[in-house]
């Protein structure tokens, strides 16, 4: 049964539209037919990310105002056939975002993939409600840095009561990926570490993904980073993050006794 | 600079998740639906007392230290002596 991931942070800057990118890439890339849906109108920058910025006819608006077809809308990724992106309008502004039409539109996407990731905009408004109303899932990006994960914790509080699993008193699975972590400034107690963001947040661990220049530099080409540079730390990082949100038990790349403790970890 | 705060320098990650824990023990009760007390209290009390006298908003200070275990507020407010002018808010 398709499942529909919302990846969102609060704050902006964390790595939400790279996250989106890469897990959808990775659970591609596991033969997971993914659509990609950035909600982040007025400021679209998921098909900058995935490479697919020439190639935008109609976006996720046209298809709620019932201009253009989904699958028109949808851009098929060149070097994945089972992964698609649904853009968001560059145009328009978030008004047009409809709580009937994005219904409509996810229920329809529900029947032809079985990942529908959901790139939440920044902040706690509109777009940011209705990328995570019909969420069976939540990552929620966070750095190891205060301002991020206050603001985690304030995305945590909406997706236990604002979205439609929480209204029918069901609960959204809820994941941790911590992103941009450097371990050596954790060692040095410059940062907070996994296991004190783990203690405040008390959701489980999905990922770690280490502060890394190929991440940067897969922005740049306009390739996920699972694609760009599969190889990589972080493309690892991401690939395993993946493979676990499909239910598979992963112990992480660093086979260190402390950080599969982590791993293994639930929410207090 | 002494050997003490040398060494401490560089450990502000303890500081921040202390800040946080403190912080969010107050937003999660606000977020889950119940007022946060100490605010309701900081408007109530105005209420209350702008029934019965005309208090500049420049002469009220209000104060408000939330801790981990005992949050405080404190009032500080002017009141105008009977010959400024002491009577009920219109």
């Amino acid at each position: 049964m398709a499942k529909v991931l919302v990846v969102t942070s609060g704050k902006g800057g964390v790595g939400k539209t790279t996250s989106t990118a890469a897990l959808g890439a990775a659970l591609a890339q596991n033969n997971q037919k993914v659509a990609v849906v950035d909600f982040d109108v007025g400021l679209r920058n998921l098909d900058l990310i995935m490479g697919a910025e020439q190639r935008v006819v109609f976006d996720l608006i046209n298809v709620i105002k019932g201009d253009a077809k989904l699958s028109q809308a949808l851009i098929r990724d060149k070097r994945i056939d089972t992964l698609s992106l649904l853009p968001a309008s560059q145009t328009r502004d978030k008004d047009n975002l409809t709580e009937e039409g994005v219904a409509r539109v996810i229920s329809e996407l529900r029947e032809q993939f079985d990942w529908i990731i959901c790139d939440s905009p920044a902040g706690i408004e509109r777009g940011a409600t209705l990328a995570m109303r019909h969420a069976d899932v939540a990552v929620v990006v966070t750095n190891p840095e205060v301002s991020s994960i206050r603001d985690s914790d304030r995305i945590i509080g909406l997706l236990d009561a604002k979205t439609e699993k929480a209204e029918q008193g069901d609960r959204v699975e809820k994941h941790l990926l911590l992103t941009r972590y450097d371990t050596a400034r954790a060692q040095r107690g410059e940062i907070l570490k996994v296991d004190d963001v783990l203690d405040i947040l008390s959701i489980p661990l999905l990922g770690i993904i280490p502060e890394s220049p190929d991440v940067l530099r897969a922005s740049n080409i306009g390739a996920p980073v699972t694609l760009g540079s599969p190889n990589s730390v972080a493309a690892r990082a991401y690939l395993d993050a993946a493979r676990r949100l499909s239910g598979e038990v992963i112990a992480p790349q660093e086979k260190r006794g402390l950080l599969s403790k982590l791993f293994t970890r639930r929410a207090a | 600079m002494n050997i003490f705060k040398f060494l401490n320098r560089r450990t502000s990650a303890p500081v921040a998740r202390e800040r946080l824990q403190v912080l969010l023990a107050h937003e999660r009760t606000i977020v889950g639906g119940q007022d946060d007390l100490v605010a309701t209290l900081r408007e109530e009390i105005l209420a209350v007392i702008a029934k019965h006298m005309a208090v500049e908003h420049d002469n009220v200070q209000i104060k408000m230290d939330r801790g981990a275990s005992v949050s405080t507020l404190e009032v500080d407010i002017e009141i105008p002596t009977a010959k400024t002018g002491m009577r009920p808010a219109a």
